[in-house]
């Protein structure tokens, strides 16, 4: 009869210290949902790792809420395929329980994503890619937001950078989604204002063997150059193989998606003279960002990466403002954190930022890309002018 | 004159060249279909799959050879390792006949059987492509890419335009001659040849004259593999290896075939020309053509837009299943 009571007294003990321990370290989900297969998949990996570095970052310090470690649940968002990328959004909010999502990343998904699972059910979603000028109209009562600039913005930038050159026809062919096509029609809008002329506005289909008849078609129109608006991976860098090899184009400019060390890897020495635009920043967060992330192991260097990281330690420091995990809480102190007024942060003061949120104290968020929502929460954007040069990326300037 | 010539040289560059080299792809796609149709009687639905197996096994011996230091340059390495991928995609061919289309054979099963049979040797070999090599690119190309250059060819002639004539065309256009004619060769001239077309013509007299049926089916089980290897790596040497485009090159070469009159090895390289000539001249921009030829056309003079090329071989197929089944070289009805 003793033993049995002693038993069951130790077992209840164990109980408890059981629970609390579980207490002590609760975990708080949040989802990464990029694409780590399909079209972008050489990026997403290290964009996933720059996100987990803010997260590792914020628990690390031991400031956020009451000791909550947060966890990052990848899901795959495919980049292309909306159904799957909705399955896993459904998988991240019910099964996981994330309170928020960073991702999705390519343009078509994050829409779909956005309008069927993240908005329905509440769930804050932070972009770190997603650049089509549409999303900043789809009705997202306040939850949507993106750390990546609108391409509204880089079609204007790509301007001035051809402009400023004195070119003044261009062919254009764009890899036929979301991104492709609203990249391509701000690009060209703000090209034909700026009085110039282009040839031809083609789009191209991603995962084909074969780009001559594309090439054919763009090279019967003509131009200075051509405009690639396409994806590294994918069509873009066969569009620009079949125009080399057939001496169609001998220069290029190209978007966002196209920049890539693999591109100057597949393509080699013709590569050379070509120009582009990619989001980047420079100055202390863009340095910091260099600094906390190499001394972390992940490179620093390639796209996308600092606007997830961004993305990540958005989420935690609107958790922490909002003073609690649930999820409706958070959209409303995103833009608090983001802008000013406030102490700005950089990369690797996450844990600063924390302390001073607890104090009641106001944040600037500046981050490793400068962010400053606009509008209905994207950020404004700084873009890195590049040239190739001798089979590398030279900067050129930032805009 | 130049202007004629410049125009000439546009037209070969973007329309004659590329039409050649994917044509002669398709064509040797297209003869192993036909041969399979000939004298298996069903239309092998694995077979852009078979190609996409043949063309792997060379690319991981291709890429093995590199890493030792071995090369052929300036030919592609692929060359080099092109009999091991053969022989790779006859061992499964082979194996796919005796654990699945003999069983069916015996039982003397309807066409269709078969076929539905092989749409699943394809998912089976789409499965085992994918998990070896992943779904992505790749380049295995290596040795000299050109030769001529554009550069080389307007400083050669001083004409405004250029002409690039790349190794892998040449390879292709070479490759793909030696084995139609020493099929035709093999076809016409030998006895096992002649025991072939006597079984396809007429199974049960080749039978009473004494032909083994099952060493018929295995030739041609091992030609049709050899075929699809060489057509598979021809094609991912001039363009890229992706195991998606080559299921999707499934539906032009079946054109091709069934243009060409199925069951016709001279029908399917005709047909392999007819739709990538097609498929080009109709997706290409006359505009600059056209301009040095002395017209001043208003828009692009493209007849149909370059997203509707896989429509073209839809079209020949519907057109000629309509107006002659038999296609052009009298072939059987499918």
């Amino acid at each position: 009869m003793r033993s049995k009571l002693i038993k069951i007294l130790t077992a209840s003990a164990a109980g408890i210290a059981l629970t609390a321990g579980v207490a002590a370290a609760q975990e708080v989900k949040i989802g990464i949902l990029l694409g780590y297969t399909g079209p972008i998949e050489t990026l997403t990996p290290a964009m996933a790792e720059s996100a987990e570095l803010a997260l590792k970052e914020v628990n690390d310090s031991g400031q956020f809420l009451n000791g909550e470690k947060l966890v990052g649940v990848r899901a795959d968002s495919t980049c292309i395929d909306s159904a799957a990328a909705t399955a896993a959004a459904e998988r991240l909010i019910n099964t996981d329980s994330v309170v928020a999502i960073m991702g999705a990343d390519c343009s078509g998904v994050t829409t779909a994503v956005a309008n069927n699972v993240a908005i329905p059910n509440g769930v804050v979603m932070i972009s770190p890619s997603a650049t089509s000028p549409a999303l900043t109209d789809i009705q997202d009562n306040g939850l949507f937001f993106r750390t990546a600039p609108s391409d509204a913005r880089q079609g204007q930038v790509l301007t001035d950078i051809l402009i400023g050159k004195d070119i003044k026809t261009v062919a254009i062919t764009y890899t036929n989604n979301d991104y492709g096509k609203g990249l391509s029609d701000s690009f060209s809008a703000a090209y034909q204002a700026a009085g110039g002329k282009i040839t031809i506005n083609a789009p191209h289909e991603d995962g084909k063997g074969d780009y001559s008849a594309e090439v054919g078609a763009l090279a019967a129109a003509g131009g200075d150059l051509l405009v690639v608006f396409g994806y590294a991976d994918q069509g873009g860098v066969g569009i620009i193989r079949s125009a080399v090899d057939t001496g169609a184009f001998s220069r290029f400019a190209l978007g966002d998606g196209m920049f890539a060390e693999s591109l100057i890897a597949a393509i080699g020495a013709p590569l050379n003279g070509t120009i582009g635009s990619v989001p980047w920043s420079e100055g202390e967060g863009a340095d910091a960002f260099v600094a906390a992330s190499t001394a972390a192991g992940v490179n620093p260097d390639g796209s996308f990466r600092r606007e997830s990281y961004d993305a990540a330690a958005l989420i935690a420091m609107a958790m922490q403002k909002a003073g609690t995990t649930d999820r409706a809480a958070i959209k409303d102190h995103v833009l608090d954190v983001a802008n000013a007024p406030g102490e700005k942060i950089l990369p690797g003061q996450l844990g600063k930022a924390l302390e001073l949120i607890k104090a009641g104290q106001d944040v600037d968020y500046v981050g490793a890309t400068n962010v400053e929502l606009i509008g209905p929460g994207e950020a404004a954007g700084t873009y890195r002018e590049y040239e190739v040069k001798d089979g590398k990326y030279e900067t050129i300037q930032f805009r | 004159m130049t202007d004629i010539l410049n125009a000439l040289v546009l037209f070969a560059n973007f329309v004659l060249l590329p039409g050649i080299a994917y044509g002669a792809q398709l064509a040797l796609g297209a003869l192993g279909v036909t041969l399979i149709f000939g004298i298996l009687r069903f239309s092998n639905v694995a077979h852009g799959d078979l190609m996409a197996f043949g063309a792997m096994i060379t690319i991981l011996v291709t890429w093995w050879l590199q890493s030792a230091g071995i090369s052929i340059d300036p030919l592609p390495t692929a060359l080099l390792a092109l009999p091991v991928g053969i022989a790779g995609a006859v061992l499964i061919s082979l194996l796919t006949d005796r654990a699945v289309y003999r069983f069916y054979r015996r039982r003397k099963a309807p066409g269709i059987v078969l076929v539905m049979a092989s749409i699943g040797v394809m998912f089976m070999l789409n499965g085992i492509v994918r998990f070896v090599i992943g779904p992505n690119d790749q380049r295995f190309a290596d040795g000299a890419r050109f030769v001529v250059t554009v550069a080389d060819f307007k400083e050669m002639t001083g004409l405004a335009e250029g002409l690039a004539i790349r190794l892998p065309v040449v390879i292709t256009v070479v490759v793909a001659l030696v084995v139609v004619v020493w099929l035709w060769w093999f076809l016409q001239r030998t006895r096992t040849g002649k025991a072939m077309r006597a079984f396809s013509d007429n199974e049960d007299l080749a039978l009473l004259s004494g032909i083994s049926p099952e060493r018929v089916v295995a030739l041609t089980w091992i030609l049709a593999a050899a075929l699809a290897t060489i057509a598979g790596v021809l094609y991912g040497l001039d363009k890229s290896f992706r195991p998606f485009t080559y299921f999707q090159l499934l539906l032009p070469i079946f054109a091709a075939a069934i243009v060409g009159g199925i069951g016709q090895p001279f029908g399917a390289i005709a047909g392999g020309f007819v739709v990538a000539f097609s498929e080009v001249t109709v997706t290409y921009a006359y505009k600059r053509f056209l301009e040095y030829l002395g017209a001043q056309p208003e828009g692009l003079v493209q007849l149909l837009s370059v997203e509707y090329k896989f429509a073209v071989s839809f079209v020949i197929l519907v057109i000629v299943l309509l107006v002659k089944p038999t296609g052009i070289f009298r072939g059987r009805v499918l």
